[in-house]
């Protein structure tokens, strides 16, 4: 009688088999194709650290201007624009703060510039300085009248 | 692409396509069907017994689609076993798959290898050929059908329908409740999702199944049995009520809390969404069905109109769990999530993600099906000689 | 004395070893631990104008593709006491800038944007194989060498901050540039923010001037309901921010 009973269920026995095969079969997957560094600091592959942090920069930082361009500093230390970073207007320079001679920097536009900043615009606050350009100097560039690394206007220059 | 108000400016291009509504409304369709199957072997509701194998074959045709979809999709499908090897457990959409893979070789592969044994075992040794050897390999080497045997598959069968029907549960109400948790978006974000989505899996999945038997008797020139129909008839409006019921409760409930995205989704509705939820999804979908049933129900209807109004109520009521499932989904994604715009679905003919892509993945079940039902026929054998 | 035997033995042990060797030590600053610092952000909306310097120098920094965005800078108008109804634009995210408006009176601002690097992030909480995830120093990070593109970390942001990059077909957001932060510089956009309305802040610094800004200002996070543990704070923020 048992031995009927086995065989009677024999056929899910095969299935158990078979279904055995498949789960080894996936651990072995999983043993294959995980990246080693996976879990090492959570839930990811701990490799993705070093990678993301190993990307190049494109702005060197103002740190970076100041070692050879002290003397602009010193002019932007004492005036308005003393907070603005340099690579703010020039763009970004860190491979010509890495190699000077290899990328030449060029001079911003004034003209489009200044505007991006300094273009009245409601949402701006108050407090900050802002003009109307189209009537604000009759036409001409900001460099006219105001020094970019210090822009407040001195006494006795052309007023608006 | 037409935004009106403001949206975020990530937020303008939609991210989940008509193929991320096609892959709950398959999944649904398994999950519906297998309920109905489950119905005649579990509840012994014995007028349903025409339709358990044609059901059972139904859920598998289209949970074996399931994946398509998710894949097309995919920025990476390449990547795709990440979901199985890494899995992150905080993840619905993690744990869906092995939901998924549960339901498909425990539930559904294993019911029907117990419930076909038998026949597997017979065409095996009858048939030539390249059926001969796929019937080979399905009896997994054991030709085994005496008295003993069957009455272990069918215990065991029994067991697995059991388990089959939580089990039908978790695989549809995981899928509600891969937006019922994202709290980012207030038209997902509900305790109710899992349950709509289950409830309104089960209508179509009756739904379906109903449609499909018609039609095959239809094909085969063989009569339908009225008592099956009618019985199925009546449990897919049960359901429907129930579905109905679920899915006002959330609306009712929205339009009384009317918490900070209420206006805005409110807006959505009488709008873009009008065409699609009112329309398609509430009258034509769920009231014309739930009425014509009901008074179905009520009144002494003759046999050729009930055919004629469930043929017509099946397809209303798969258009309108299609459009809940779009509802869903895209409707999810036209308001800002800042509450102060819209955006607009463009939805391409040719493109991975687009029309024919979407409609060819809901024709394929049915080829499928059309294969398996040569395969493993549902029918009992016909008294005159059979073609094969 | 190293014999051959030895070697045999010794080389698949290094072999071994490498591997962390190499995972575990990044091109960073001389003296980085990652376990000092936690990261966040200050944005002072006294301070924004609304020039979308940052806007550009974070699509310049880190290649983001056009039409997208990592960060962006949104205006502002609130009429009289309807806090719940503002107007609210972002022209191209406000890379250039913002065109003058026709909005009269009420109050008007600009408020940038990015990703708010999450202590309790929903994106990082959906995503199915850890693509994305939080560094030791509190920086919310994608792994594009392992995402599958399925959006649902974009989906589960609250905030609107991630899209899926066209070309890589992976997700991306603001990295904090981390590649930055991690040699000891300040991120893109707070360099180039000429009105310092932008500021990194090490919350784990006591002496960094802006966490003390942090303990003596009224800040306020987006959408604090949602729980989300937010870490870019945001200095004078009105009630109608979305």
């Amino acid at each position: 009688m048992r031995v009927n009973r086995f065989k009677d269920a024999e056929h899910l026995l095969r299935l158990a088999g078979a279904f055995a095969v498949g789960i080894a079969l996936f651990l072995l997957l999983r043993a294959y194709f995980v990246p080693k560094s996976f879990g090492e600091y959570g839930h990811y592959r701990g490799a993705a650290l070093a990678e993301q942090s190993d990307k190049p920069i494109s702005y060197a930082g103002h740190q970076a201007c100041e070692d050879c361009h002290g003397d602009v500093l010193e002019v932007k230390k004492a005036g308005k624009h003393a907070g603005v970073n340099c690579e703010a207007c020039h763009g970004p320079l860190a491979r010509h703060a890495e190699d000077p001679a290899s990328v030449v920097p060029v001079l911003p536009d004034t003209a489009v510039l200044c505007a991006r900043c300094h273009e009245a615009n409601i949402g701006k606050p108050k407090t900050f300085p802002q003009v109307v350009s189209a009537d604000h100097s009759g036409g001409a560039v900001c460099k006219t009248c105001h020094q970019p690394h210090s822009p407040l206007l001195q006494p006795g220059a052309k007023q608006s | 692409m037409p935004v009106e108000g403001f949206m975020y400016p990530n937020e303008i291009e939609l991210q989940w396509s008509v193929l991320i509504v096609v892959y709950p409304f398959v999944t649904g369709l398994v999950a519906g069907a297998f309920i109905l199957a489950s119905l005649e072997r579990i509840f012994h509701v014995a007028a349903v017994k025409p339709t358990y194998r044609l059901a059972l074959l139904t859920a598998l045709s289209f949970l074996l689609v399931a994946p398509l979809p998710l894949q097309l999709h995919l920025g990476r499908p390449e990547r795709s076993l990440e979901m199985y090897l890494t899995p992150h457990t905080s993840s619905p959409m993690a744990m869906f798959g092995f939901v998924y893979l549960w339901y498909l070789m425990a539930v559904i592969l294993l019911e029907v290898w117990l419930d076909y044994r038998h026949e597997i075992v017979l065409l095996s040794q009858s048939t030539t050929g390249w059926r001969r050897l796929i019937y080979r390999v399905l009896t997994l080497g054991s030709s085994n059908i005496s008295e003993g045997a069957l009455r272990v598959d069918d215990k065991v069968g029994w067991v697995v329908t059991l388990i089959g029907i939580p089990s039908a549960f978790l695989l549809h109400g995981y899928v509600g409740f891969i937006f019922g948790t994202v709290k980012a978006n207030p038209w997902w974000s509900s305790p109710l999702m899992p349950v709509v989505f289950i409830f309104s899996a089960m209508v179509s999945g009756i739904a379906i199944v109903l449609l499909v038997y018609m039609a095959m008797m239809k094909i085969r020139h063989e009569p339908i049995d009225m008592r099956c129909v009618d019985t199925v008839a009546q449990y897919l409006l049960y359901t429907f009520i129930i579905d109905f019921g679920l899915e006002m409760l959330d609306l009712i409930h929205r339009i009384s809390v009317a918490d900070e995205s209420f206006r805005s989704l409110d807006f959505m509705i009488h709008t873009r969404l009008f065409f699609s939820q009112v329309v398609l999804q509430i009258a034509l979908g769920t009231l014309v069905p739930i009425l014509t049933l009901g008074l179905i129900q009520i009144f002494h209807v003759p046999e050729k109109v009930r055919r004629m109004a469930y043929a017509i109520c099946g397809c209303l009521t798969i258009i309108g769990i299609f459009a809940m499932r779009w509802n869903v989904v895209i409707g999810g994604q036209l308001f800002s999530k800042s509450f102060l715009g819209y955006t607009t679905y463009k939805l391409d003919l040719i493109s991975r993600e687009g029309e024919l892509v979407a409609a060819g993945l809901l024709i394929l079940p049915f080829c499928i099906l059309a294969v398996l039902m040569k395969l493993l026929p549902p029918w009992p054998e016909r008294q005159a000689a059979s073609g094969d | 004395m190293i014999t051959r035997r030895k070697l045999l033995m010794l080389l698949p042990a290094a072999a071994f070893a490498w591997e962390y060797v190499l995972a575990g030590t990044p091109e960073t600053a001389p003296g980085f631990n990652r376990n000092e610092h936690w990261w966040g952000m200050l944005m002072d909306i006294t301070k924004c104008i609304g020039c979308g310097n940052c806007v550009r120098a974070c699509a310049t920094e880190n290649h983001v593709p056009d039409g997208y965005f990592r960060t962006w800078v949104e205006r502002y108008h609130v009429a009289d006491w309807h806090q719940e109804t503002p107007q609210v634009d972002s022209p191209g995210g406000g890379k250039n800038g913002f065109p003058p408006s026709t909005a009269v009176g009420g109050k008007n601002f600009f408020v940038p944007k990015l990703c708010n690097h999450c202590v309790d992030s929903p994106c990082t909480q959906v995503c199915p194989v850890g693509a994305t995830f939080h560094t030791p120093d509190g920086v919310v990070l994608v792994d594009d060498k392992y995402c599958l593109g399925c959006r649902y970390c974009i989906q589960a942001c609250p905030y609107g901050c991630r899209f899926l990059n066209p070309t890589s077909h992976t997700a991306e957001k603001c990295s904090l540039c981390y590649h930055r932060i991690t040699k000891g510089l300040t991120t893109a956009c707070c360099e180039n923010c000429p009105t310092g309305a932008r500021q990194l802040v090490d919350l784990k610094n006591p002496a960094d001037p802006i966490h003390e800004f942090l303990k003596t200002h009224s800040v306020q996070v987006l959408k604090p309901h949602l729980a989300t543990g937010a870490k870019v704070f945001y200095n004078e923020l009105d009630g109608s921010v979305r």
